[in-house]
């Protein structure tokens, strides 16, 4: 069973529906004990960083799942769900983050040529030739995003081009983070959410 | 860099795709879902699902249509045709569509555009403008209501404001060139690339392959928008995308 933090975050339905897709059991709770009693906890969000952030603490759910991260539960944050796991982000001011990877979030620069949000399909190139996710390299994902992370590269998986280099894949350790959209990524996306369950299966996040 | 979009489009009326879809290999030509994943494995990029309907009545059935598709296709679907109100926009995103399309309610309240886009997300607001070009007064005049209505406004105008009210992207159909197969309308594309920085879609008109190369090639558009060719068959998706690669153009 896979927990969906539900923290009134837009569409948790198509992420859910693309879990049902692979045979994974969700739940969408806001409740701590059922969050520790899930193997994976998933963390999806749309919108605005600080709200989210905001929705998270007024839940008080901060803390539960940096602890549960910290004590190596399976995590995995998918577009802003991915942002808000970095320690901060200057979006509408600066706000802090749920700190359990290292870096920032900052706005795709817009006077480089390209369109800011990023909405489209973009390319991945794999920069970690040993990661679980290998497969998305050269494939492209559907985003739809305009804030990246600027992280060290040891936790960076994948990334893609639009004016800067961004970061689509990011892990450190059994905390994984996607910008792009799996649930929106056809056949693509859907092996992404699979090699995550099967990491979680597996219990083996040892090869980003 | 992203890739530039193909996007097929179909009506649907009553929770079924109206008018002739007709692939191989389908069993039931009606069915949203059975076309729609026909559609994601020929490589579309995106759907756009454009309710017909007659009656508000009809239109929940479009919400169970987005949720039946969601659950089968996992690629971005938008939804147009009926929506004016701010709860119709809710009850299609939340059925599963990432995106609402809203074209002759835009006009006659432009204020929804901003309504959607402050609750939603200028990503999720598309709008769509049909737009014919007049001799007479010098410019793209716009139509609503399937067409048939004219209005005041001129395109480039329209566009813009649209744009300053949080539309995310725009869906701008050429009337002079639909149905023609004459190719889409560059100089359209051209101006209009030159007045907004959203992404721009561009219908009407698409006939050959070379129609796809040329638009993509000549014009500021990121995705194309076409029924008949794809529905019957005439080009498949992926046809296209070899043609736009062999020209350099990034597909995916």
């Amino acid at each position: 069973m896979f927990a969906i933090v539900d923290y009134d975050t837009g569409n948790t339905r198509n992420l859910k529906k693309a879990f049902d897709y692979l045979d994974v059991a969700t739940v969408l709770t806001a409740d701590p004990a059922e969050l520790a009693a899930a193997d994976a906890v998933i963390l999806p969000g749309v919108g605005a960083f600080a709200a989210a952030m905001a929705a998270l603490n007024e839940r008080q759910l901060v803390p539960v799942v940096q602890r549960l991260a910290r004590d190596g539960k399976p995590m995995l944050g998918i577009c802003l769900g991915m942002q808000l796991l970095f320690k901060s982000s200057n979006e509408y001011g600066d706000h802090v983050g749920l700190g359990l990877l290292k870096g920032r979030v900052t706005a795709l620069p817009a006077d480089l040529g390209v369109k800011v949000p990023q909405m489209g399909w973009n390319q991945n190139v794999l920069q970690q030739p040993a990661s679980a996710f290998k497969a998305i390299d050269q494939n492209y994902t559907y985003f739809v995003h305009s804030y990246y992370a600027v992280c060290p590269t040891d936790e960076i998986v994948a990334t893609v081009q639009h004016g800067v280099t961004v970061p689509s894949i990011v892990q450190r350790d059994n905390v994984v983070g996607m910008q792009f959209h799996p649930e929106k990524s056809g056949q693509v996306g859907l092996q992404q959410l699979a090699t995550f369950k099967d990491m979680v299966s597996a219990n083996d996040f040892s090869s980003n | 860099m992203l890739a530039k979009r193909l996007i097929p489009c179909l009506d649907v009326a009553d929770g079924r795709v109206k008018k002739g879809v007709n692939f191989v290999n389908l069993t039931d030509v009606g069915d949203p879902v059975e076309i729609a994943a026909a559609y994601q494995q020929q490589g579309a990029d995106e759907l756009v699902f454009l309710d017909i309907s007659a009656t508000n009545e009809q239109r929940r059935t479009m919400a169970d249509l987005v949720e039946e598709v969601s659950a089968q296709v996992f690629m971005p679907l938008t939804i147009g045709g009926g929506i004016s109100r701010v709860d119709d926009m809710q009850r299609i995103l939340k059925a599963g569509a990432d995106k609402v399309a809203i074209n002759s309610a835009a006009v006659a309240n432009p204020a929804l555009i901003k309504a959607g886009a402050e609750k939603f997300g200028n990503q999720c607001i598309v709008v769509a403008i049909d737009a014919a070009w007049d001799e007479a007064a010098q410019m793209y005049r716009v139509y609503t209501h399937g067409g048939k209505k004219a209005t005041d406004l001129d395109a480039l105008d329209w566009a813009q404001q649209a744009v300053a009210l949080g539309a995310g992207e725009l869906l701008v159909t050429s009337m002079d060139r639909d149905g023609t197969k004459a190719g889409f309308d560059l100089n359209l594309y051209q101006a209009l690339g030159e007045v907004v920085a959203v992404p721009l879609i561009a219908s009407g008109g698409a006939g050959n392959l070379a129609d796809f190369v040329e638009v993509f090639d000549q014009a500021p558009v990121d995705g194309a928008l076409a029924a008949s060719v794809f529905h019957y068959g005439e080009l498949t998706i992926s046809q296209v995308k070899q043609a736009l690669a062999a020209k350099g153009v990034i597909v995916r």
